[in-house]
């Protein structure tokens, strides 16, 4: 079996975040890390195959982490790595600094396009957002690209053999339903961050991380035309980015004795604002 | 400019029936398209479309287009992306506006995919400027304030509930009735729905286009009996932050924040939140923040339009029971 996650690295969330005068996200800081919801993707992942291990004789199954980013987010393989993928492939070329997230995907197809003509990928495993644009467009953009089924947000997966191939099946809450859907493999999944808790990398992981190697693998390879990806080829553009203002007028006040005299203040500003 | 609008709906008792945030869209819709610009309503699915045709109505929709998908289930969003291929096949727009709900979002991203367009979601604003779509809206957190042009040939945004008041038009349109029967695409051909069950319900409103929003955090302690007695007495829904949900004190479902729902009603309270960085992700785009937290220094004042610092086990029974008094006096 063979499963691919992809792993995104983003500014850490607790950092002051901002972007440049370019519109861009600032990206590249010392505190940059893997996106958290894709350890939940890889954790989903890695339990799938050892859920199945190989039959006698078959060969060991692959778990191959793939970003698309710059020459610093080899650091979020290396965690994929440490937490025991057993891959780990990097797209990095200039041109695709400034990708929006259909561009990402388009890149990120190419790549998934490239592992499977060399070896069959069963499944493609994302987060349910990356923490940095939080537009959790990418999977569903993948899957589309690919023309592979999708199967997003689920909260369980399980894979089986059967005389007309391998089906994956799983579990998802949507806004109105809980539903188990299965379709054939190969597929895209996107996981919740509810049901994959990922564990943490042991030491042993981590020093081996450090040496493991990582394919890296540039747009002629992948027979991607630059002109199709990056800031070119992205169809949004960020005309203005700004820090948002505070609130005005903002009122704390302290409920020291007289808890009525302060519901009272804040129901009269409830009712002005017309709720009470 | 023509505009196309996913008419959202969930399944009733009595048949589909539109979320709020259709409503919404159709109304945004008939702003943007103006005239002589065509309001295009969608509607994917075989019931509720007595309710769809008074919707579209009473919201000038000029088009109401009702899908039949064949083939696959036309619930998957792929079945809905092909059902909006189709309808966009016959009767083009520059402009498509979906519900930004994890749903929306993803059928946004398949229809920019195969339409050459771009995607802008959570959009609080939308404009047409030197020819272009543009959309304005928080990222980081709620930290930052950004417009985006979408330069392909389509655009397709995701709006955020409450982005705009629905407006019911002065006199209700006779929209044009189009029915579809659409082959679904392998891609959703693909996948078998095993089983699906309807989630429980409340009696309250859903927490995405709920008007008010009560949300509990750790502080709560895991009682929510005080946070569900004020979200009655103001008509909303109850919430939670994912300590609350982890714990097991309501539901995953009432989990407000970045990996939850997103939200953004007219009032958001929250009650022994103290305002995380995911957490305000989801929420900062409410219009109106109240907190009542027992430490000062809580993060969730930096962002509270009012704050109240004190327990929530006596603030909250009291405001239910001062708005309760002020109703019946
Ligand atoms: C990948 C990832 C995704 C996440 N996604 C989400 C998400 O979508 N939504 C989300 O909410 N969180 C999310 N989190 C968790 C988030 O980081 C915070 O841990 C969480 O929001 C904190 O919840 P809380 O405010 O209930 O708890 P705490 O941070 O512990 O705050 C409790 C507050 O209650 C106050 N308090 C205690 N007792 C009282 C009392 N009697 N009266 C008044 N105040 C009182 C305390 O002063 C404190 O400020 C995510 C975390 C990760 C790692
Ligand atoms: N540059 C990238 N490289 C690898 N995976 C990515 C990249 N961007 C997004 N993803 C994947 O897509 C998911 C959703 O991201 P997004 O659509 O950006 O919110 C992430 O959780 C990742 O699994």
């Amino acid at each position: 079996m063979r499963v691919v996650v992809c792993v995104k690295h983003v500014p850490d969330i607790q950092s002051a975040r901002s972007f440049r005068p370019d519109g861009l996200l600032a990206r590249g800081g010392e505190d940059d890390t893997l996106n958290e919801l894709d350890e939940d993707a890889l954790e989903a992942g890695l339990r799938l195959v050892e859920a199945h291990p190989p039959a006698g004789g078959a060969p060991p199954h692959d778990v191959t982490v793939l970003t698309v980013g710059p020459a610093a987010a080899v650091d979020a393989l290396r965690r994929g790595l440490a937490m025991g993928a057993t891959t780990a492939v990097h797209v990095a070329d200039e041109a695709v600094a400034g990708s929006d997230a259909l561009a990402t995907a388009r890149v990120l197809a190419a790549a998934v396009r490239h592992l499977h003509a060399q070896e069959p990928v069963d499944v493609v495993v994302a987060g349910m957002a990356g923490l940095d644009g939080l537009t959790s467009l990418v999977p569903a953009a993948l899957a589309a690209e690919l023309d592979w089924p999708q199967l997003t947000l689920v909260d369980r997966v399980d894979v089986a053999d059967g005389p007309d191939g391998r089906t994956v099946s799983v579990r998802r809450e949507t806004s109105a339903d809980v539903e188990e859907l299965t379709a054939p493999a190969p597929v895209v999944l996107s996981v919740t961050d509810q049901a994959f808790r990922a564990r943490f990398p042991a030491f042993k992981g981590i020093l081996a991380a450090r040496k493991a190697p990582v394919t890296v693998l540039d747009l002629a390879a992948l027979g991607v035309d630059g002109a199709s990806v990056g800031l070119d080829g992205s169809t949004t553009r960020v005309l203005e980015a700004a820090p948002r203002p505070q609130r005005p007028g903002r009122v704390v006040v302290t409920d020291t004795a007289d808890t009525d005299a302060v519901v009272r203040d804040l129901a009269d500003y409830l009712a002005a604002k017309g709720f009470a | 400019m023509d505009v196309l609008v996913l008419l959202d709906h969930h399944p009733a008792r009595e048949g589909s029936a539109p979320r709020s945030t259709a409503a919404e869209l159709l109304t945004l819709a008939r702003e943007l398209a103006g005239d002589p610009g065509a309001v295009h309503a969608a509607w994917v699915g075989d019931d509720g479309h007595g309710a769809a045709a008074e919707l579209a109505a009473a919201h000038g929709a000029d088009h109401l287009h009702l899908v039949h998908v064949e083939g696959a289930d036309d619930r998957l969003t792929a079945s809905v992306t092909d059902a909006l291929r189709a309808v966009l096949a016959a009767h083009p727009a520059p402009l498509v506006l979906l519900a930004s709900t994890f749903e929306g979002k993803e059928a946004a991203a398949r229809l920019a995919v195969q339409e050459r367009g771009g995607v802008v979601t959570d959009a609080t604003t939308v404009e047409v400027a030197d020819g272009r779509v543009v959309a304005g809206k928080a990222v980081l957190a709620g930290s930052w304030a950004t417009r985006c042009a979408v330069t392909g040939e389509l655009a397709v945004v995701t709006v955020k509930p409450h982005a705009l008041r629905a407006a019911p038009v002065a006199r209700p349109s006779q929209p044009q009735r189009h029915e579809h029967r659409v082959e679904a695409s392998a891609a959703a051909r693909a996948v078998t729905v095993v089983s699906r069950a309807p989630r429980p319900t409340s009696d309250r409103p859903s927490l995405a286009e709920a008007e008010v929003v009560v949300v509990g955090g750790r502080g709560t302690n895991g009682d929510f009996a005080p946070l569900e007695e004020l979200a009655d007495v103001l008509g909303g829904a109850v919430g939670a932050t994912r300590v609350a949900t982890d714990e097991g004190w309501i539901g995953h479902e009432a989990q407000v924040g970045q990996t939850g729902v997103t939200i953004s009603p007219r009032l958001y309270v929250g009650a022994g939140v103290s305002g995380a960085v995911h957490h305000r992700g989801g929420m900062d785009a409410s219009v109106t923040v109240v907190a009542v937290n027992e430490d000062a220094d809580a993060p969730i004042f930096e962002f509270a339009d009012y704050g109240v610092v004190g327990d929530l086990t006596e603030v909250v029974p009291a405001l239910s029971a001062e708005l309760r008094r002020r109703r019946s006096s």
